[in-house]
């Protein structure tokens, strides 16, 4: 099972900005281990955000994204007290969702 | 011949083309611009977490806590008690840092061999445990001023050993400590060194570490950070929990008294 994400939510205005910080390897598969063996490639491959379970954000990642990746957007007409759910799948299959509610 | 001027002209050329873009912003202030825009999401909140799982969780062949771990505060008071770190512990009879204590009580506590932990290679097993709980432990100390006790005399000949190695010279290089970190407005590239042979100032040095490298994605604790700046001066490692490092390490943290910490940090 993957660590948690961290997510803050912060209302402002009529919009909502969301910070998420992920904890995953994000290993490309064109690094070589002490012994000269390809790393095999493990990285998030789908992104997905809710507000109150209706999906307002879907990305695609690839092996360019950097080690526990940051990401940053904002929602708009989120309130203070909605519920940000935030979810990804890498390319073994493994997935986590974590949630927050915005303050 | 011809390859020298190639050369010089290439050098000509390039220094044309860097030097307008410095006139109007230096290297410093663009890296300090870079720093800032990496606060926002400093990975080491990961280890945070973590650390205080690992605090809470039951572990080990005595399948206990470390809830009621005496890190010099009384058992299981960790605020504040990374700024008064290293310190002599009456039960072990030796000056310890934050990792070598937390070893301690994962020996004690919840039945781990210590000294297996102390052999294992940085950033493998059991010392990422280690590592995640000392970064949580300092963030709970986040904002406060370094001021460590030399009221007993094993404290105080540690703060000697340490300045002594501070400044002692040697290795292929004849380098120390001090080369680099003994001078005002030193940098090594375009990273500034502090000069920790008196107070650096607030959040610089000492009051930095544990802290998350960017370059290699990995969270650093003093222990590793000591080690590796043996190998920058081209020595082996002295070693996890070493004399030497815990020494260095009680130097630096005498030296930073009155400094706030901003631990854990997050580094290039």
């Amino acid at each position: 099972m993957a660590d948690p994400m961290r997510i803050r939510a912060q209302a402002s205005g009529d919009k909502a900005t969301v910070r998420v910080l992920m904890s995953h390897e994000m290993e490309s598969g064109q690094r070589k281990d002490a012994a000269g063996k390809l790393v095999p490639a493990w990285y998030i491959q789908e992104v997905t955000a809710s507000l109150n379970g209706k999906q307002v954000l879907a990305a695609e990642w690839g092996p360019a994204v950097s080690k526990n990746p940051f990401m940053q957007f904002a929602i708009k007409g989120a309130k203070a007290g909605d519920k940000v759910a935030v979810t990804w799948k890498d390319n073994k299959g493994d997935t986590r969702t974590d949630e927050a509610t915005v303050s | 011949m011809k390859y020298a001027t190639t050369w010089a002209l290439a050098t000509t050329v390039l220094a044309m083309s860097v030097f307008p873009a410095m006139a109007q912003k230096t290297a410093s202030q663009g890296i300090d611009e870079y720093r800032a825009m990496l606060q926002d999401g400093n990975p080491s909140e990961l280890f945070e977490a973590k650390g205080e799982d690992l605090w809470k969780q039951k572990r080990g062949p005595k399948n206990a806590t470390l809830e009621k771990c005496d890190l010099g505060k009384g058992p299981g008071v960790f605020k504040g008690a990374f700024v008064e770190l290293p310190r002599y512990f009456a039960d072990t009879q030796r000056v310890q840092d934050l990792e070598t204590r937390l070893i301690t009580c994962m020996e004690t506590l919840q039945g781990f061999n210590a000294a297996e932990i102390y052999k294992t290679p940085f950033g493998k097993g059991e010392q990422n445990n280690v590592t995640a709980l000392a970064t949580w432990i300092a963030s709970e100390s986040k904002g406060l001023r370094f001021n460590l006790s030399q009221a007993h005399p094993q404290e105080k000949t540690f703060y000697e050993v340490g300045k002594r190695l501070f400044f002692q010279r040697g290795g292929p290089h004849d380098f120390s400590c001090a080369s680099c970190h003994g001078e005002e407005g030193k940098r090594i590239r375009l990273q500034d060194l502090p000069m920790l042979s008196k107070n650096p100032g607030d959040g610089v040095g000492f009051a930095a570490w544990p802290a998350y490298r960017v370059s290699n994605g990995q969270m650093w604790g003093m222990q590793l950070r000591l080690n590796d700046c043996y190998r920058q001066q081209r020595f082996p490692y002295p070693g996890f929990g070493s004399d030497a490092t815990l020494a260095l390490a009680t130097y630096l943290g005498v030296n930073a008294k009155g400094a706030a910490s901003v631990a854990p940090a997050i580094k290039r």
